[in-house]
C-alpha cells in the first residue's frame, strides 16, 4: 500500500479565494459523465470493462496535451487514509471508496491534472466522470475546463454517445450533456432570517436542486449548500451553465439583503454570535468536525460582514479542508479516535487563527496595556 | 441476486458460474438447481436486490403505478450485452451498457421526458476519432455556434480558442 504522494495540493486551487463573490461562494464545479463505447458501466460493469477502461484512459492520458505530467492513482494502491483524502477534497465520491468493509473496486482510480484544476474520477457510477473545480463563483471557467479536457479525451477515446439521447449514462438522470455543474454557497443570512426555505423551494421551480457540502446523500452542514442542474437532457450546456449562474447571482443577492436585514435589525445579537464563534475557535480544547463547521460558518459571516478585521477567505477554507480527519490523521502520522481528533482538530485551529487570526479591538486590551489576543 | 459467490458450474450451460440458487418445490421434493445469471434469466427467475439507496429508485417505483409500465417488464426482457433485466433496472434505476438504451428504447423515452421534459439532446455533438466528411461539417456547425456564443458573452479567450480549432478542421480553401 502507498500513501498518497506528499504533494499537498491536490484539488485545493480554489483555496486561495481568488473567484468571484468567494466569501459567499466557496466554490464551483463542473462535472462532465462520459463512458466508452462497447463496455459495460455501472451495476454491469465486471473487472475486464474496468480494467480495459483504465487501461484505454491510461494510454489516452499519455496524449492529451492538458493531461501531461498528471498523476493516476489507483485506489487500491492507496492506503485507506489517501483514499479519504481523496474524498475530503473531494476529488473522489463515496461511490467510489465503496464499501466501507470491502473497499473500492479493482480498477478504480482518480486522475489529476498537473497544470488545471481539472481532474478525472475512474470506474465510478459512469466510466469517467471529468470534473472541474474552481474558486468562487466562475461557471464559465468550469466549464470550460471540463469542456477542453472532454473534446481532447474525446479525440482519443470512443465514448457511447446516441444521436438522440446524447451522450449515455448509468443513470438516466446524467443523460444528455452529462453535466452537473454546482456552485456551493453560504447562506447564514437566510438561514438567520428564516428565509432560506423560500429560496430552496424556488430554485426547485426554476429546475434546479440543492444537497449538502459533500454531495449526494449528505446534510446541510454549517450552512453550506452546493447548488445543481437537475435536468442534464434537452439544453445544451452553455444554457444550463448560463442558468445556473444567473440563479446563483440572485440568490447571492438574497442573502446579501438578509445580511443587511441582520445588520440593521438585530446587530448586537449578530455581532455577539460571530465573535463568540471566533472566541470558541480561538481557545476550545476540543472541538468535532460538526461543531466547528457551525462555527466557521459564524465567522465567515464575520468576514462578510467585515466585523472581523484582517481575517482571510483563504484561512476560513484552509480551515475547512485540513480540519478533516484524515487529513489530521495525515498530519499526526497515525490514527486517530475521535476525541484525539477533536483535540487535534482544536490545536490545529488554534494554531492557524494564532498567526492569521482576526486583529482584536483595542477595548480588548487589559489593564497593562498589552493585547490579551494569544 | 445471492451474494453468495459460488465456484460451481451453471447446470444448464456449464460455462459461466452459478450464481442464481434456485429453490423448488414440486410434489414434496424440495430440489435446489444452480444457475448463472443469463440461465436464470432465461428460465423467468427474478432475481431480488438489496435495496441501495439510489436517487432514482423512488421516481420510479412512482412510476409503477402507471398501466403502460405493467406490460413493459414482459416485452423489455433484457440487454443482449450486458444482461441486464428491466427489472433490475426498475428497482436500482441504473442502466448497464450503451445498448442498454437501445434495448429499453420504449420505457427511455418516456421516462426521460418524464425526468428532463425531453427527450433530444441538442449540446455538444461528439464525433468519434476519425469521423466521416459529413460528420465533419456536423461539427464544425456546432463549433461555430460555440464561437458565437463565446463572442457574444465577450469570452474573447475561448473565441480565439475555438476558432483556431475551426481553423484546422475546416476543408482547404473554404
Amino acid at each position: 500500500m502507498t500513501k498518497l504522494p506528499a504533494l499537498p495540493d491536490y484539488g485545493l486551487d480554489w483555496l486561495d479565494a481568488s473567484g468571484d463573490h468567494s466569501d459567499v461562494v466557496l466554490s464551483t464545479r463542473v462535472r462532465l459523465a462520459r463512458n466508452l463505447q462497447g463496455h459495460a458501466f455501472g451495476p454491469r460493469a465486471r473487472v475486464n470493462d474496468r480494467e480495459a477502461v483504465l487501461d484505454q484512459m491510461k494510454r489516452a492520458a499519455e496524449k492529451v496535451g492538458l493531461l501531461s505530467g498528471s498523476t493516476l492513482l489507483e485506489l487500491l494502491q492507496l492506503d485507506h487514509r489517501g483514499r479519504r483524502i481523496l474524498l475530503e477534497r473531494r476529488l473522489a465520491s463515496r461511490e467510489l471508496l465503496g464499501d466501507v468493509k470491502t473497499g473500492p473496486a479493482r480498477a478504480t482510480g482518480v486522475l489529476l491534472a498537473s497544470d488545471d484544476p481539472l481532474s478525472v474520477m475512474i470506474n465510478e457510477e459512469d466510466h469517467l466522470r471529468i470534473q472541474g473545480l474552481v474558486s468562487g463563483l466562475r461557471l464559465k471557467k468550469a466549464w470550460n475546463l471540463a469542456d477542453r479536457l472532454d473534446e481532447e479525451l474525446g479525440q482519443e477515446l470512443p465514448f457511447a454517445y446516441h444521436h438522440e439521447f446524447g451522450y449515455l449514462t448509468s443513470c438516466p438522470t446524467n443523460v444528455g450533456s452529462g453535466l452537473r455543474a454546482s456552485a456551493l454557497v453560504h447562506l447564514p443570512g437566510l438561514v438567520l432570517t428564516k428565509e432560506i426555505g423560500k429560496v430552496l423551494q424556488g430554485l426547485g421551480q426554476v429546475g434546479l436542486t440543492y444537497r449538502g457540502l459533500y454531495g449526494e446523500g449528505s446534510e446541510v452542514v454549517g450552512n453550506f449548500f452546493q447548488v445543481s442542474n437537475q435536468t442534464t437532457l434537452g439544453k445544451s450546456e452553455e444554457d444550463l451553465i448560463e442558468h445556473l449562474d444567473k440563479i446563483v447571482r440572485q440568490v447571492i443577492q438574497y442573502e446579501s439583503h438578509a445580511r443587511q436585514v441582520l445588520l440593521r435589525d438585530a446587530p448586537q445579537v449578530t455581532e455577539d454570535k460571530i465573535w463568540r464563534a471566533y472566541g470558541l475557535l480561538r481557545y476550545a480544547r476540543s472541538l468535532s468536525f460538526e461543531e466547528l463547521m457551525n462555527l466557521l460558518s459564524g465567522i465567515r459571516l464575520g468576514v462578510g460582514l467585515k466585523l472581523l478585521p484582517q481575517l482571510r477567505v483563504y484561512t476560513l477554507n484552509k480551515l475547512m479542508i485540513f480540519t478533516q480527519t484524515a487529513h489530521l490523521e495525515q498530519a499526526a502520522g497515525r490514527d486517530l479516535p475521535p476525541s484525539e481528533c477533536d483535540a487535534h482538530r482544536a490545536v490545529y485551529v488554534r494554531r492557524v487563527l494564532a498567526t492569521e487570526g482576526a486583529s482584536v479591538p483595542d477595548e480588548d486590551t487589559d489593564e497593562n496595556g498589552s493585547s490579551t489576543d494569544g | 441476486m445471492d451474494a453468495k459467490e459460488s465456484k460451481n458450474a451453471c447446470e444448464v450451460c456449464g460455462s459461466e458460474d452459478a450464481v442464481v440458487h434456485l429453490t423448488q418445490i414440486e410434489n414434496d421434493q424440495m430440489s435446489t438447481s444452480h444457475l448463472c445469471q443469463a440461465c436464470a434469466a432465461a428460465k423467468g427467475v427474478e432475481s431480488s436486490e438489496e435495496s441501495v439507496n439510489l436517487p432514482l429508485t423512488g421516481f420510479l417505483a412512482q412510476l409503477g403505478d402507471e398501466p403502460s409500465t405493467q406490460q413493459t417488464s414482459e416485452s423489455f426482457g433484457s440487454c443482449s450485452f450486458c444482461g441486464l433485466m428491466f427489472n433490475d433496472f426498475r428497482k436500482a434505476g441504473r442502466l448497464g451498457c450503451p445498448h442498454c438504451y437501445t434495448t429499453f428504447e420504449g420505457y427511455l423515452r418516456g421516462l426521460l421526458r418524464r425526468v428532463h421534459g425531453s427527450t433530444q439532446h441538442v449540446g455538444k455533438v461528439y464525433l468519434p476519432p476519425d469521423p466521416a466528411a459529413s460528420d465533419l461539417e456536423k461539427q464544425l456547425e456546432v463549433l461555430r455556434h460555440k464561437l458565437q456564443r463565446a463572442v457574444d458573452s465577450e469570452d474573447f479567450e475561448r473565441a480565439a480558442e475555438i476558432r483556431d480549432k475551426i481553423r484546422t478542421m475546416e476543408p482547404a480553401g473554404s
